[in-house]
């Protein structure tokens, strides 16, 4: 047996392959084709959670994916997903469930006292209660976070793989129920390259939970079953199932999200387990279907009240008996439905509870004809069941539909089936800025203009209800996408059915209670979020005009169900409640995604090592087994520095510095930004990038450059080498290699294509090996055959020449301040050259340097570094570099450098810091402050950009952006630290506290 | 995602290009001549109409080149794509309200 409610045959389950399953710590059994909620419901399990704010019970209220209730817990840590729809989760033997949101159980909730505390929590009452005082924050969370439960994380990462892939359609057709059959079928016939997506695992749609439909005079599955057959044999057709179009982007452009492995018993070792499906397509039809309306009745939230389509679906498609004794609650005709289903299951049907005046259409005709209890121009007015609904009460309805009249009725039931109307799907219409037109017929949004012309709506999604509409206007709508994508399809032919919708309607947003509203009993719009009809209409009396406003507030349709439910009803009442028209009240904006998504389709196989690409320069090698520890420069790895055996970072640095003072360091400086610039016009640019004058630049010599934006902030700095009469070389710092080289392209293409300069990055085409010491030289005269003499090749000098027997250029430029040379080699020569110069400079002690030290020794000499010493608000007279500034060229950003706020005195200025205890190091990012005041805040100055232990200056050195601090030498300021720590420095004369003339860097 | 014709490579998805603002914005030929207020039209001042915008575009992840693109930005329907330096198209002003 597959549970006590199920039906002994029929439906679109095995009987035959029961599967096992736990929920809440209980096993079960269910049937292969089942969904959770179906095997729950046959084995008579309604209640499956509790309410968000009251902890109220809850029960399985739809069959797909408008769920507010029934979100469960699926699979043991690290394999569980909160907030599963158990509606949409296809049983799969072995399966473990839990419900959520209710502690210590479901059948006993502490929390439930909520529940007799309701009066205290109206709308808005976070926002109300939580607010102040601000510090209490951290404390409220904790309570509202436990109190709210949606769900626990995995506690370790996430063992599945996913994957990401892109497809290409002339056609997309969403949802294969008959409308998306049509389609898919009237595009592939004309040869149109069709991709179909369904979210379920079959297709058909509502066809599948229907009893009697008939199409072309046989059996509507029959004709679904044909049409698939049809499909699958045709080569230019995909069919994504148990696939969801969470997103309608722009130009055609879909997010897909393929279950792939998640119904499987045992998950293939190949196969991701969810896939996103980038998907750009040229023509779209929605046929996405329409999701049931229910009614907003006092109580209306008890276990065992559902949508009279979810029932006509468990019966139905599922064979289960979500009931034994049911009341059907309904205001138009397709209530009935569930009432003829059911009497023919084998339900009692005690009562249909009908707000209209007369039970007229075709379906409360036949129910009628059949002899049931039918109570028209009557409403139920509250409930009654702790944990399961035990019977209605009914009474009737006044003729103005806002109050009820005359004697309560009581009817014992444990189901209560109800239907307000339907509201086309038209979420993927309104995310692609679709415009929504009021069917005042059929009360409900329905498609108007379509923003993206490419997109078509067909059948219930297009508010065409009948089952003959949606065949016929779904092969019109294929036939006419592929016609648009030059495919013939000739005229559709549409297959034949009845075409009944829904009406006549009573359209009821509220439905009146015998007590007054908010009082004794609860009318819920959106269960998932717990908001009543009371909580919209406080909303409305403390102001709140605009439906957007209002949502946020009340946090109607703002759970993960995203109001499919609820969120018309909601907007029904505020127009009822403001006397405006529905339209006029609008709708809440449609934002993807349509269901929840994993997160791991968007990592897809983007993780670990593939999150980011890994450059390394041609030594990497050489560094990793010398033990180099690297940092992370943009995608760089550059060696940090080279710890030998027991030093600590402080002690590697100290060693390297002196080093490279003392008498020779090695640098790998291949990450470098390279842009080789070539044309007649080369010199001419580069003057009009630059800050300083380039025309006059000799061949074989080396320029230290400024560049800023034209907002006059620094942007990148870097030395330039003219090669040759019209060849340079730009350097720029390693992050803004890419970034450097677009704004030289922007400029060169849009602004002077009158230009002949010629860029291309050359960054990764030499290896970068930096010799820096008083012994530069000596060992460059061992390993090369460049004139070195310093007149031959002063500072700032560059030369070709063969170093270790390899060609290669050789620029005379120190960012240290000592005898430099940077050795440029093609790059599968770098590491051979490296090994070479370290062999070589052995006698010197040569020591490999990395980033750390180099930055100790730039700080010595005042360098700066761009993106820490300046941020894109610092201009070059903010680093007191006026002397880089042409006054009589035109550059990109000087104007700028005299605007008004440029020229401000209390503008932040970059000083040089020294604390007044030379061992005390300033953390970077310290505040700097005049005065220390008792407690903050107090006035702030700037704050330290650098700061280092100095071992060549034998004590602390420090560089920060002080507000007015070329004004402020010799003046005392102070660094409050954490803790209450109070640092005092003086603003130094300069900030170069090594070899302030640069005799070392020139000899 | 908008599917973008490279003059040069043909359709390529947005993710390949970036987007360079407000198109057929000169720089000065005399910024010194210009006063403050005036250099901070071209410096900061942007349009930002609901409509027909005239942008930049550079294949940044492709060709690398820069053209103009005409686009309307509530459809996001892209007009027209013509290189840098060409007057743009004559093309029906959108209104919305």
């Amino acid at each position: 047996m597959s549970g006590r409610m199920r039906l002994p045959h029929g439906g679109q389950v095995d009987h035959n392959k029961p599967l096992n399953f736990t929920f809440n710590g209980k096993s079960y059994r269910g049937l292969t084709g089942d969904s959770l909620a179906a095997a729950l419901l046959a084995n008579g399990v309604h209640l499956v959670g509790r309410s968000f704010k009251y902890h109220r019970p809850r029960g399985i209220v739809t069959a797909g994916p408008e769920e507010p209730n029934a979100l469960v817990q699926v699979g043991e840590d690290p394999r569980s997903d909160p907030n599963i729809k158990a509606t949409q989760l296809e049983l799969v033997e072995g399966l473990s469930a839990a419900s959520q949101n209710a502690w210590p159980s479901v059948e006993f909730d502490v929390g439930a006292i909520n529940s007799t505390a309701a009066r205290l929590i109206p709308a808005g009452f976070y926002y109300k209660t939580f607010m102040w005082p601000a510090s209490a924050w951290k404390t409220y969370e904790h309570f509202i976070r436990r109190a709210a439960g949606l769900g626990t994380s995995p506690s370790q990462r996430d063992p599945d793989r996913y994957d990401k892939t892109y497809a290409h359609c002339d056609v997309l057709v969403v949802g294969a129920g008959p409308a998306g059959l049509a389609a898919a079928l009237a595009a592939g016939r004309a040869g149109a390259r069709v991709v179909l997506v369904e979210q379920d695992h079959l297709l058909g749609g509502a066809l599948l939970s229907a009893s009697e439909e008939l199409i072309d005079g046989n059996p509507a599955l029959d004709w679904v079953r044909a049409a698939e057959t049809e499909l699958r044999q045709m080569p230019g057709v995909r069919i994504l199932t148990r696939t969801i179009a969470y997103g309608a982007f722009d130009h055609g452009f879909f997010g897909l999200m393929e279950n792939v492995t998640d119904h499987l018993e045992e998950a293939p070792e190949h196969l991701p387990r969810h896939r996103l499906w980038k998907l750009r397509t040229k023509q779209t039809v929605f046929c996405s279907g329409s999701i049931e309306r229910p009614l907003v009745f006092a109580d209306n939230d008890r276990p065992g009240v559902m949508t009279a389509s979810a029932v006509q679906s468990y019966v139905n498609r599922y064979a289960v008996k979500p009931g034994k004794r049911a009341v059907v609650f309904t205001n138009n005709d397709s209530g009935y439905g569930a009432a003829l289903d059911m009497v023919a299951a084998g339900i009692e049907v005690a009562a249909v509870v009908d707000a209209r005046p007369m039970a007229t259409g075709p379906l409360s005709e036949r129910a009628e004809a059949a002899g049931l209890r039918i109570l028209p121009d009557r409403v139920i007015v509250g409930t009654e069941g702790r944990k399961r609904v035990s019977k209605v009460r009914v009474a009737d309805l006044n003729a103005e539909g806002d109050g009820v009249v005359g004697a309560v009725e009581e009817i014992a039931c444990d189901l209560v089936a109800n239907s307000g109307g339907w509201n086309p799907t038209v979420h993927l219409f309104c995310q692609s800025k679709g415009k929504l037109r009021w069917d005042e017929t059929h009360a409900c949004f329905v498609p108007d203009q379509a923003m993206q012309a490419s997109q078509r709506s067909a059948g219930a999604a297009n508010g065409s209800f009948g089952l003959a509409s949606c065949l016929g206007e779904g092969a019109e709508a294929g036939a006419a996408a592929a016609a648009d994508t030059g495919f013939d399809a000739g005229a559709p032919v549409a297959a034949e059915a009845e075409d009944r919708d829904f009406l006549p309607g009573r359209w009821l947003w509220l439905v009146p209670s015998d007590k007054p509203l908010g009082k004794k009993a609860k009318h819920f719009v959106d269960q998932q979020n717990d908001v009543t009809a009371a909580d919209l209409k406080l909303a409305l009396r403390e102001g709140y005009i605009s439906i957007e406003h209002v949502k946020r507030y009340t946090t109607t349709g703002m759970a993960t169900d995203q109001g499919k439910l609820g969120n018309v009803n909601a907007i029904g009442i505020v127009a009822d409640a403001f006397g405006r028209p529905l339209p006029e009240v609008g709708v809440t904006t449609f934002r993807p995604p349509f269901t929840p998504v994993s997160f791991g389709i968007f990592a897809g196989r983007d993780v670990d090592d593939l999150l980011d690409p890994i450059r390394r320069t041609p030594m990497h090698a050489w560094h990793e087994r010398n033990g180099a520890l690297f940092e992370d420069v943009g995608q760089w790895r550059r060696p940090w520095y080279y710890p030998q055996y027991g030093e600590d970072m402080h002690g590697a640095v100290n060693r390297e510095v002196k080093a490279v003072r003392e008498s020779l360091g090695v640098l790998d400086a291949s990450t470098l930004g390279k842009i080789d610039i070539q044309g007649p016009d080369a010199a001419e640019f580069l003057n009009r990038v630059y800050t300083n004058a380039w025309l006059k630049l000799d061949v074989g010599r080396c320029r230290y450059g400024l560049m800023l934006g034209e907002d006059g902030m620094v942007m990148d700095d870097g030395v330039t080498t003219r090669l040759g009469e019209q060849h340079f070389l730009m350097t720029t710092t390693t992050g803004n290699a890419a970034p450097v080289l677009a704004h030289l392209e922007d400029y060169l293409q849009t602004e002077w294509p009158d230009l002949k300069v010629y860029l291309t990055s050359v960054t990764e085409q030499f290896a970068t090996i930096t010799l820096s010491g008083p012994n530069a030289r000596r060992l460059m005269a061992e390993i090369s055959d460049a004139e070195l003499s310093p007149n031959a090749l002063p500072h700032m000098g560059f030369t070709a020449a063969r170093v270790a027997g390899v060609p290669a250029r050789i620029f005379r430029i120190s960012f240290t301040g000592e005898l430099s040379y940077e050795i440029n080699v093609p790059a599968s020569f770098g590491m051979a050259v490296w090994q070479t110069v370290m062999t070589a400079g052995e006698r010197y002690g040569i020591t490999p340097y990395g980033t750390e030290s180099m930055h100790v020794l730039r700080a010595e000499k005042g360098y700066i570094i761009v993106g820490q010493e300046t941020d894109g608000s610092v201009n070059p007279l903010d680093l007191d570099m006026g002397w880089i500034v042409s006054k009589t060229k035109d550059f990109i950003g000087k104007r700028s450098l005299t605007r008004e706020d440029m020229l401000k005195p209390d503008r932040k200025q970059l000083v040089g810091i020294l604390t007044k205890d030379p061992e005390e190091v300033l953390p970077e990012g310290a505040q700097l402050v005049e005065q220390v005041l008792k407690e903050p805040p107090m006035p702030m100055l700037g704050h330290v950009t650098s700061s280092y232990h100095s071992p060549n200056c034998g004590r602390s050195i420090a560089m920060a952006l002080v507000k007015g601090g070329l004004a402020k030498k010799g003046e005392t300021l102070f660094a409050p630290l954490e803790g209450g720590k109070v640092v005092p420095c003086v603003v130094a004369d300069s900030p170069v506290f090594f070899d302030p003339d640069g005799e070392r860097m020139r000899g | 995602m908008l599917l973008i014709t490279c003059p040069y490579c043909g359709p390529r998805c947005e993710s390949e290009f970036s987007n360079g603002g407000e198109a057929h914005i000169e720089r000065p030929k005399d910024p010194a001549s210009l006063t403050d207020a005036e250099w901070a039209e071209f410096v900061f001042l942007r349009d930002n109409p609901k409509g027909l915008v005239l942008e930049r575009w550079n294949h940044a992840q492709g060709c690398r080149r820069w053209f103009n693109v005409a686009r309307d930005s509530v459809t996001y329907e892209i007009l027209a794509v013509y290189p840098m330096g060409s007057p743009p198209p004559a093309l029906e002003p959108r209104r919305y309200v």
